[in-house]
């Protein structure tokens, strides 16, 4: 048993790249022992920028002799195939064995060194090593065959044991020697192997587990920050990033000038980030301090000032950048903005930026007057500024709160876009909506408007809350229903893994925005009012004459979104069909209420067992092709037979005479379970009715549980295909009639179950 | 000569790029003089560009001002200028040495390593118009970038065979940090005490203000027009480095254009694609003319 080392070494390995790196190489090593059997236990991984190192421990000498066995032809088989058998085996006759009137080839494989098996694997591992981007380099790069890796590879330790696993890359052979700190440390170091290689590299200034250089990032420029008096505003992608460039990592603070916390918060962060990679501070105030931490790669001589003082120069440089925008913008005010973003293309067949701001306000507008999106009684609304109705006080009428909200919606939508041609956003594109926000405050709008600006993103994703604010509420739901149906509009849905217009999380955003706070949006309406929108806007009649089709894909889009989104939330998908499938129900919140109490229904006995009663009375509706009332709906002289049940001015029709026929006495004397049902559908039905009129669904789920045992007992002792024809009528119609109950409730045939 | 007896090669522009000169010399670099048209890097000399084509080895190094009209700011930034000196060295094949030698270089003008930390942080470099791309870092010393370093993968469309290793300096950033000067105008270019403002402030007030409010459009576009043309004559008559310089003619012309705000967003990606096009189909012809004098010198070697 020995413990093998690998270090493959190289130019500096992007820090997002080591991760992964790590993993691919532990996979590509276990797939190769594991084909050539060669049994692994602990196996670790580590990296640096300049180096990926595995250590397996326990390693055998040698493999285990095997013997692989192929199945030939049948012993009777024609000459041919035995033929073909020996060609494809290289053996002879003579060498295979027969079992059971069938020929076998054995091939006895002896152990083999592990050694041996290492100095095959190393280099079959950096070639199939799927780095995202790879290069060619150096002399041998005159063939475009030679080695490819992240950067040029510059050197290979392998040890098993303390012996050299030999092999070779292109023009690097393995061998003990390595490198350590690029500064600290010069010429080669002679590895031992496994056991002395971490050591033997700290002594050289590299710290080669990357969880320990995170962990010093991390500690550090904790006491860093708290030996100044402030907080470190924690940031791990920072930290794995850090230590991803650095192989001794000295984490360092340094100021900048307090002038520049002018400039908001966000802003400095993120130069600070994204531009220089330094973590911030805050003061015990929670406010944004002037400070940065960085990550040297060195123990400098003079204790890091000079590194210091040059980070803080760069920082200098780009907060003066950045300042320099933030006051630049700030000149214009937005509604000046927003008229530049008719010169942005948003997309080629829709139009500018500004076309789809048109189209957002009108939404937005509509979403407040239609009442959708109003004032909440969680979150009281305080109208500032000069409100066109005037300030609205305790007694003001909903008509003017409402025309005062729609017009706060329609300024916010107009102007929230507008942030997309400052100079800032168009540095930091991360900041749009963000810098609108503060924009439109310093231009001292309402407040209200100011946060929709900031917020109208969002929820951008998962575990974003979705917003509740009814400013915020309008333009978001109408940013986003806009896009979808821009889109749809003109044929550019998803597909499959394809969707560039982020079109799904957009639909999940609206979705969470409408759950979250309640809308009662009736989506049809608002869908087929956003095509419209759109279509006419760009008198693009062909997106006006497959209106309706779009119409559909929308909804249907936003169903299947609804049940991704509802299936991450523990709820069955078929009960969301199953609600869907009723047809006519467009509105999502009555819609999750149904669905979600037809699950505790489902997960309930009576709920199971009405199901079962009604598969059955289904599927003898379905043999004996029973139409019903149906039949006397299609004589209304439409095409479509059920194209009226759910039009409101026909469904008391339907009822009456769907009553009409219920109420029709019985030719025959009913038997007990029989009446037993009837006077059960007789009770329920109304009560179901009343209780979906109501939105209360447990209650009318209740009242279908009260269905359950008469339709298990009619089951067992009434005959429905009776000789005689009236009393087989009659009992169809009873088994229709009970269908059509549970109907009103769900569609319990898209049920599974 | 006691003005002589004063210079300060520490503190010296000019001594700074003749330390380079000496450095990348000794190590086995031609060293070229600046190309003699307006390019908007130094990526764009010959020197680079056509002779990274091909297996011929090839190391050079020179120093090239680089235009770029739209960065120009009166003179009033500190930062940012139209014209500017980028240091250039390529090294064909790549050297395995090559960080190292990067690495000796900024220690002769000044860097200690030890004081300062320099560290290779991703980035690739791609240009669309030269049909180019490659590998590696740009080198950031105390957290500013001095150098683009990188390995070219593809020029002009072809793999680089071999591949080459290119370094850009940044001369006025190396030598502002190497001076601890905040402003670009206050360098010393000379050690001597004649600043880089003394030397080009007055260029960058008058260019800045030609090329975004003087210059003559339609002269402009007339001249993008004839280098067009030009290009397109050159390169019919198999003189495809003629061709080269056409484009690279068309390229600043372009960025002048620019400048001076007359090329919408629509025509932009036009404008674009017709400058891509001459560098392209100019790189294609040299390397088709050269082809069959690089096979004899390297039998076997394929385009």
């Amino acid at each position: 048993m020995s413990d093998f080392l690998l270090e493959l070494r190289c130019e500096e390995i992007p820090a997002r790249m080591q991760k992964g790196a790590r993993a691919d190489l532990e996979k590509l090593f276990r797939a190769q022992m594991d084909s050539a059997g060669v049994p692994l236990g602990e196996v670790s991984v580590w990296s640096t920028p300049r180096r990926l190192a595995l250590i397996a421990r326990g390693l055998p000498d040698s493999t285990q002799a095997v013997s692989e066995e192929t199945k030939g032809p049948r012993t009777s088989a024609p000459d041919q195939a035995l033929d073909g058998f020996l060609r494809k085996t290289g053996l002879s006759k003579d060498q295979l064995t027969e079992r059971d009137g069938v020929w076998y080839a054995v091939v006895e494989k002896p152990g083999r060194a592990v050694r041996a098996v290492l100095a095959e694997a190393i280099p079959a591992i950096v070639r199939a090593f799927p780095w995202p981007k790879s290069m060619r380099w150096g002399a041998a790069s005159l063939s475009t065959e030679s080695p490819r890796w992240v950067r040029p590879l510059s050197g290979i330790v392998a040890i098993l044991g303390e012996n050299l696993v030999e092999c070779q890359v292109g023009e690097i052979a393995s061998g003990f020697m390595t490198l350590g700190h690029r500064f600290h440390h010069s010429g080669p170091i002679t590895i031992g192997g496994a056991d002395d290689y971490q050591e033997k590299l700290r002594a050289c200034h590299v710290i080669v587990d990357h969880a320990e250089r995170e962990g010093i990032v991390r500690e550090m420029a904790r006491a860093a920050s708290l030996a100044e008096g402030l907080t470190l505003i924690e940031d791990e992608g920072l930290v794995v990033e850090n230590a991803g460039l650095t192989e001794w990592p000295v984490p360092l603070l340094g100021r900048f000038e307090e002038a520049y916390l002018d400039v908001p918060p966000e802003v400095i962060q993120l130069t600070a980030r994204v531009n220089q990679k330094y973590f911030v501070c805050e003061d015990a105030a929670g406010k944004l301090a002037n400070a940065f931490v960085c990550t040297a790669n060195i123990e400098a001589a003079d204790g890091g000032a000079a590194i210091v003082d040059g980070n803080r120069k760069v920082l200098a440089a780009r907060l003066s950048d950045a300042r320099f925008f933030w006051e630049q913008d700030r000149k214009t005010p937005l509604a000046e903005q927003a008229k530049k973003l008719e010169r942005i293309t948003f997309h080629v067949k829709l139009g500018t930026v500004a076309d789809k701001v048109e189209r957002v306000a009108k939404l937005a507008r509509w979403l407040v007057e239609e009442g959708i999106v109003k004032h909440n009684s969680a979150q009281p609304e305080l109208v500032e500024g000069h409100a066109p109705f005037g300030a609205l006080s305790e007694g003001a009428s909903t008509g003017s709160a409402r025309a005062e909200l729609a017009d706060l919606a329609e300024q916010a939508a107009r102007l929230a876009k507008a942030d997309l041609v400052t100079e800032m956003v168009g540095e930091f594109p991360e900041l749009q909506g963000l810098m609108g926000g503060y924009y439109a405050r310093a231009e001292r709008l309402p407040d209200s408007v100011a946060d929709a600006i900031r917020d109208h993103y969002k929820p951008v994703g998962h575990g974003d809350e979705a917003p509740t604010a009814p400013v915020t509420v309008a333009v978001s739901l109408a940013d986003k229903l806009d896009t979808i149906c821009a889109f749809f509009g003109i044929d550019q849905k998803p597909t499959g893994s394809k969707d560039p217009f982020a079109l799904r999380r957009a639909a999940i955003g609206a979705l969470d925005l409408i759950s979250r706070n309640g809308l009662r949006l009736p989506l049809t309406q608002a869908v087929r009012g956003a095509l419209a929108n759109r279509a006419r806007q760009d008198s693009d009649t062909a997106a006006t004459h497959r209106l309706d089709k779009s119409a559909i894909e929308v909804i249907d889009f936003f169903a299947d979104r609804l049940k991704v989104q509802q299936r991450e939330a523990g709820v069955r998908h078929d009960l969301i069909d199953a609600v869907f499938a009723l047809g006519g129900e467009d509105d999502l919140v009555r819609l999750l209420a149904r669905v979600k109490a037809l699950q505790a229904f489902m997960a309930s006995e009576d709920g199971a067992n009405l199901l079962a009663g009604y598969k059955r009375a289904a599927n003898i509706l379905k043999k004996e092709d029973w139409r019903g009332h149906e039949g006397e709906i299609a004589r209304t002289g439409e095409e479509d037979p059920l194209a009226l049940v759910d039009d409101p001015d026909l469904a008391p029709v339907i009822a009456a005479k769907m009553a009409e026929r219920h109420e029709k006495a019985l030719s025959y004397i009913a038997e007990p379970d029989e009446k037993a049902l009837i006077e059960a559908l007789d009770a329920a039905e109304p009560t179901a009715s009343q209780a979906v009129e109501a939105e209360d669904f447990g209650a009318a789920m209740a009242a279908l549980a009260t269905l359950r045992a008469p339709i298990d007992r009619f089951f067992d002792s009434v005959t429905v295909n009776d000789p005689d024809a009236g009393k087989r009528a009659a009992r169809l119609d009873l088994l229709a009639r009970f269908r059509d109950a549970v109907h009103r409730v769900a569609d319990f045939s898209r049920i599974e179950g | 000569m006691a003005r002589l007896m004063q210079r300060d090669r520490s503190k010296s522009f000019q001594d700074m790029i003749l330390t380079l000169h000496d450095f990348w010399s000794a190590n086995g670099c031609l060293i070229l003089q600046p190309y003699d048209m307006r390019m908007g890097a130094g990526t764009f000399h010959t020197a680079t560009t056509l002779r990274a084509l091909g297996p011929e080895p090839w190391n050079a190094a020179f120093v090239q001002p680089c235009r770029r009209p739209t960065d120009g700011r009166y003179g009033e930034n500190p930062n940012r200028l139209q014209h500017y000196y980028q240091y250039q060295v390529i090294l064909k094949p790549s050297p395995p040495d090559l960080q190292d030698l990067y690495l000796k270089s900024l220690e002769v003008i000044g860097i200690d390593p030890l004081k300062h930390d320099i560290r290779f942080v991703e980035d690739d470099w791609e240009s669309p118009t030269l049909g180019a791309w490659g590998l590696g870092w740009e080198v950031w010393c105390d957290g500013m970038e001095v150098t683009q370093f990188t390995y070219f993968q593809q020029m002009g469309g072809f793999d680089c065979k071999p591949v080459a290793g290119e370094l850009t300096y940044g001369l006025e950033r190396l030598a502002m940090y190497i001076q601890g000067v905040d402003n670009v105008y206050d360098l010393d270019f000379d050690g001597r005490g004649f600043t880089y403002g003394q030397v080009f402030l007055e260029n960058e007030r008058q260019m800045s203000k030609w090329n975004f409010e003087v210059a003559d459009t339609p002269a402009l576009f007339d001249l993008f027009a004839k280098a067009e043309a030009e290009c397109r004559n050159a390169l019919s008559a198999d003189v495809p480095i003629a061709a080269y310089e056409q484009a690279i003619e068309a390229s600043h012309v372009f960025n002048l254009l620019q400048a001076r705000g007359v090329i919408s967003v629509q025509e932009r990606a036009s404008y674009m694609g017709r400058v891509r096009d001459l560098a392209r189909s100019s790189c294609e012809a040299y390397a088709a003319k050269m082809t069959p004098e690089w096979q004899a010198k390297f039998p076997g070697w394929t385009l």
